[in-house]
């Protein structure tokens, strides 16, 4: 069995920005335990001597000259956000209170 | 949020204080690291702007060439041997000012890796800086922080986010740990960032304006009790951005954790964040996900492998080391310890280079610029070198020589320069401030002088010639400062003695 | 039936090129059709509201003499991945319901170029991550052949779209099956190209060393049409090739004549035994080999021993990446905004991807954390990238023996909505006989090949060739796709239901 537990979950769940309720906790504990011992099988074949492909057709520096390019407008650049002043994007408070 | 703190040499003589140094530095590429967006400073908040910059969905990074390029001369630079393939790969993490919630940066293969860096401290001590790499990466946008008190994060209502500095090139440049530097170490610190400014600059690669955050520095202090082998637990004071800072920090940072370990405490692991005004580190805040950055290779780029080819035509092109260059300079010049030191500690070696390559004498153009240029730029609290051109210094010091300007003149012109009244001629005649050379009116206010002072005229008849400077200071007051007073001294003297006076 | 929605993307092009059909003319067919079966297939998340605009600018150009090209102003369904200036971009999520691009994907911007009209965007999966387009935010699409059914996933929209006739063409992307599992459950054609061949620039990312955009529509032909008209480098995708390709609606008409199923060896896999897939399936796919062994084909045994990791290896590459493409999405610079009172900007953003993300995005984006995480990653993201070098290693063992390999092109037809929607991993498996192409970045197509004998649902038999081989599967499959519609006497949709009552 692989070593999926609720307390790991909450703390992907934070890692990853995800509020889990305690019924998603448990529920994705169980779904991800039975994942992970299924696919926990590419090790069984990954030895030492095999390397490891990260991009299916190997290509090798890919450049783009130093020259300016058509930008956003601001408008552009502004026209998705959820709240935005001063021409910027407006956020809650980054930090709780001073700990 | 004052912390005990020990003195630095009570410090010393317990702990022995290890280093280390990260630091970043932006390119001056004329567009970001993985966008055709301008790489720019100061303008208007989101306009420098491609969809990779803000993470829009469905964008895509490509690598700028030009930024390869400087990575790899600043690797050679550094002394470091520049990777045969190395990668880009994904640093994971929530921040509001990375528009993608990853930075793309380089993790287990840097373009450059295993260097040294000679560092050449206010007396003239050598020390070697071991680097661990210097990779590619881009920076972050910037955030204001409204509401609570003054700007700063803790207690903001609000944050405002301008991405125009997402995915602006960095180099980022981690040295290995830095031993034995000990009673030397905050010097050190500020030394180390000098000369990779000194390197960045020579190279042309950076603006490298610390004030802009052209270059920012991130410095680790370890301490371990004398005679342990074992590192001791090390902070990382963030965003140290200058030189002054970087050595009160280190100072700083050694005082604290040697009041802590005294007291049979220990050291937290963690990054501080450096207060200018006051002084002090505090302990940034503990983020839950910052051990655990899960990186992985940056699957829309592909692996770069500089030829040998371009790796030696960068080497050839290198400009001298730093340390070398000084030594050579300093031959060159036939300046004392002290007066070398004065310049390069003034940070305005090149200044003073450009300046005698213009036409002055090296005792010349030092007076200058650790003399009234230092003191306009600390009044004015900028860097010394970003106050004139050297070439207009020296268009001014041909000016004094000529007799045209005397020294205080010249201090007058300058100031008109800095000002940016125009160049040294311009503003002499603006300004109408050259010397009269013109014997006639300096006769005509001798005599005027000596008429209304007949005791000193006896004197000097007498042969008390040092009576004369009372009258000397009448006539330069009378020409306003703009006469030769050695000139007025032999006209004093001639008139004194002559029949009719 | 016999309108202008019937005929292939082939033939109205000729038509329009004609002058026997108006851009204006094919377009409107085509929105009355939606009108008409779309309430009952919901393939489109969006019709767009411009359509008609842009074919009669097709109309006005080529009454003007311009010179089009050769598929100007035939209708184009859109994948909701890939972003459009005009329209909104969602990828079947909530978290960015009513998003709108400021910049076209390449894909969409060069499909503009060519004149096609695009006539509205097409629901998938939640960030195309789905085998059934269930976990799309905005309802599941319908399986014209059944309405009850699935239409396959993730691109289960641009399938049924034009499966029922709604469009003639449509763009999709597939990362791991998701073009050509849905046009194998919907008796379409489907091709992922080779890793590369097609720009992802504005194909909203799943999994960056996935991602394909490819064709999805009814003939093998009209597939190499828009295959054309959308490949070829693009200097916005760093992983786009440079290579010069061929036109694949040539390549496909000269397959079409059938010469190349002559001495061709077509590999079939030793460990994807009959046994592995729903009887009905199997012997679709057995009576297809007997086809292209009659037109002289030889048929030959290869094995890929590590096949049997792919799903394995794709179910940790696949969250992994997402997890990081995902992170995007956190209610600062555009989509959703869960307002937290009192909270700081991490609870915003948690509580904005809790609501904005459905259960099997936050599924994979767990998962996927988690294989990337301080520990582990050697064991799972690590591995899973060493599979992938020996599944490449597979691919080439075996095309050093034969030209093709083809399977079937997933382990059973059409299932019925909501059957497997709890058990992610019997979801997984689906993806079985399309992942290896993903990993290993080689081409794959899915043509029909005859309706199971056991539910009378749409099978379809996949081939894949060498990697930048493309070219190959268009001519195999416009062979075996021609002597079967012979054997047929007719495609195989014109014995799908009629939707929405006849016209
Ligand atoms: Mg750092
Ligand atoms: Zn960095």
């Amino acid at each position: 069995m692989s070593e999926i537990t609720p307390d790991l979950v909450r703390h992907l769940g934070v890692l990853a920005r995800i509020r889990l309720s305690d019924d998603e906790v448990e529920r994705l504990t169980g779904q991800l335990d039975v994942i992970v011992d299924n696919i926990a099988k590419v090790s069984e074949v990954a030895t030492p001597d095999v390397p490891a492909t990260s991009h299916p057709i190997a290509l090798q520096n890919v450049f783009r000259p130093d020259e300016v390019g058509q930008t956003l407008t601001r408008e552009q650049a502004l026209q998705n956000a959820p709240d935005a002043a001063d021409g910027r994007f407006r956020v809650t408070a980054i930090l709780g209170e001073e700990q | 949020m004052a912390a005990k703190i020990m003195d630095f040499d009570k410090a010393l003589e317990l702990f022995e204080p290890v280093l280390g140094f990260e630091v970043h530095v932006e390119l001056n590429t004329k567009t970001k690291m993985f966008s055709d967006a301008p790489n720019s400073f100061g303008r208007e908040p989101n306009t420098d702007l491609a969809p990779v910059d803000l993470g829009l969905p469905g964008s895509m990074p490509v690598v700028n060439e030009q930024a390869v390029r400087y990575s790899i001369s600043l690797g050679l630079a550094l002394g470091c041997e520049i990777a045969q393939s190395c990668r880009f790969a994904r640093k994971n993490y929530f921040y509001p000012d990375l528009g993608k919630n990853y930075q793309i940066s380089q993790y287990d293969e840097p373009i450059a890796y295993e260097g040294q860096v000679e560092v050449e401290l206010e007396d003239g001590t050598l020390v070697q800086v071991p680097i661990e790499r210097a990779h590619m990466e881009e920076d972050a946008g910037k955030l204001t922080h409204v509401g609570g008190s003054a700007g700063r994060i803790q207690g903001a209502e609000y944050s405002l986010v301008d991405y125009n500095r997402a995915g602006v090139p960095l180099v980022e440049i981690v040295t290995k740990p830095i031993f034995g530097a000990e009673h030397n170490a905050p010097q050190l610190g500020a030394a180390y960032v000098r000369t990779i400014r000194d390197i960045v600059r020579a190279l042309g690669i950076s603006d490298a304006r610390m004030e802009r955050g052209n270059i920012r520095c991130d410095a680790n202090v370890s301490l371990r009790p004398r005679g342990q082998e074992k590192l001791g637990t090390r902070t990382e004071t963030k965003n140290v951005n200058s030189m002054r800072s970087v050595e009160r920090a280190v100072r700083y940072e050694i005082q604290r954790q040697a009041a802590i370990l005294a007291d049979g405490g220990t050291i937290t692991q963690e990054t501080r964040h450096w207060h200018e005004d006051t002084g002090v580190t505090s302990p940034g805040r503990p983020k839950s996900d910052a051990d655990d950055y899960r990186y992985f290779p940056e699957p829309d780029l592909l692996p770069v492998v500089p030829s040998r080819e371009l790796v030696e035509e960068l080497r050839a092109a290198l400009p001298e080391p730093p340390a070398a260059r000084r030594r050579r300079l300093k031959a060159e010049w036939g300046f004392t310890d002290l007066e070398f030191q004065d310049v390069a500690n003034g940070g305005v070696l090149a200044e003073v280079e450009q300046t005698i390559a213009a036409g002055t004498t090296p005792a010349a153009a030092r007076k200058w610029w650790t003399g009234e240029i230092a003191r306009l730029a600390n009044e004015a609290g900028c860097e010394t070198s970003d106050l004139v051109e050297p070439t207009a210094v020296a268009e001014l010091q041909k000016l004094v020589d000529a007799g045209t300007l005397t020294d205080k003149l010249a201090r007058q012109v300058l100031e008109g320069m800095v000002a940016g009244e125009g160049t040294p001629q311009q503003i002499v005649d603006a300004r109408g401030l050259a010397v009269v050379s013109d014997d006639g009116a300096l006769i005509a206010a001798i005599d005027e002088a000596l008429k209304a002072q007949p005791d000193v005229l006896a004197k000097i008849r007498d042969g008390k010639v040092q009576a004369a400077g009372a009258v000397i200071g009448a006539v330069m007051k009378a020409m306003r400062g703009q006469a030769d007073a050695a000139r007025v001294r032999e006209l004093v003297l001639e008139r004194a003695s002559a029949p009719e006076a | 039936m016999n309108d202008i929605t019937r005929l292939t993307a082939a033939e109205l092009a000729d038509k329009l090129a004609a002058g026997e059909v108006s851009a204006v003319e094919a377009t409107q067919a085509h929105l009355d059709r939606i009108a008409a079966v779309d309430g009952d297939v919901h393939a489109f998340l969006h019709v767009n509201e411009h359509a008609l605009d842009a074919a009669s600018d097709i109309d006005r150009r080529r009454a003007a003499g311009e010179q089009l090209g050769p598929v100007a102003g035939v209708p184009l369904a859109i994948k909701d991945v890939l972003v459009t200036t005009d329209m909104p971009s969602t990828s079947g999520s909530r978290i960015l319901e009513g998003y709108m691009s400021p910049f076209d994907a390449t894909v969409v911007a060069r499909s503009r170029v060519a004149g096609l009209v695009p006539l509205g965007k097409t629901n998938m999966d939640e960030f195309a991550m789905g085998s059934s387009t269930e976990h799309s935010a905005y309802g599941p699409t319908h399986n014209p052949w059944d309405l009850e059914r699935i239409p396959g996933g993730s691109g289960g929209g641009s399938a049924a779209a034009v499966a029922a006739f709604e469009a003639p063409l449509a763009l999709g992307s597939d990362t791991g099956g998701s073009i050509r599992q849905p046009a194998h459950v919907t008796g379409t054609v489907g091709m992922k190209p080779t890793y590369g061949g097609v720009s992802r620039y504005g194909a909203i990312a799943l999994a960056s060393s996935l991602d394909q955009v490819g064709p999805v529509t009814r003939t093998v032909l009209d597939a190499g049409l828009l295959h054309d008209v959308i490949g070829g480098h693009d200097p916005h995708d760093s992983t786009s090739l440079t290579d010069d390709w061929p036109s694949f609606a040539d390549v496909a008409r000269e397959g079409a004549r059938g010469e190349v199923l002559k001495g061709l060896k077509v590999g079939v896999i030793t460990e994807l035994p009959d046994s592995g897939f729903q009887p009905g399936v199997a012997e679709s796919f057995r009576a297809s080999l007997e086809i292209l062994q009659a037109h002289g084909a030889e048929i030959i045994e290869v094995s890929a021993p590590h096949f049997e990791y792919g799903v394995a290896a794709y179910y940790l590459i696949l969250p992994a990446e997402a997890s990081s493409n995902l992170a995007k999405f956190d209610s600062v610079r555009f989509g959703m905004r869960v307002d937290v009172p009192g909270g700081t900007v991490e609870d915003v953003m948690a509580a904005t991807r809790d609501a904005g993300f459905g259960d099997e995005v936050k599924r994979r984006v767990i998962l996927g954390t988690y294989a990337l995480s301080a520990g582990y990653y050697d064991a799972y993201y690590g591995s899973a990238q060493k599979v992938r070098t020996l599944i490449q290693q597979d691919f080439t063992t075996a095309f050093g023996q034969v030209d093709v390999i083809a399977t079937p092109s997933a382990p059973t037809t059409a299932f019925k909505i909501g059957e497997k929607i709890d058990d992610p991993l019997q979801m997984y498996l689906n993806d079985l006989t399309t992942i290896p192409a993903n990993l290993a970045g080689v081409p794959g197509i899915s043509i029909p090949s005859g309706l199971a004998s056991d539910d009378g649902l749409p099978v379809g038999i996949q081939f894949l060739a060498p990697a930048r081989e493309d070219a190959r599967l268009y001519r195999v499959g416009a062979a075996l796709e021609a002597a079967l519609v012979d054997s047929w006497g007719g495609p195989l949709l014109g014995r799908a239901p009629v939707l929405g009552g006849a016209r």
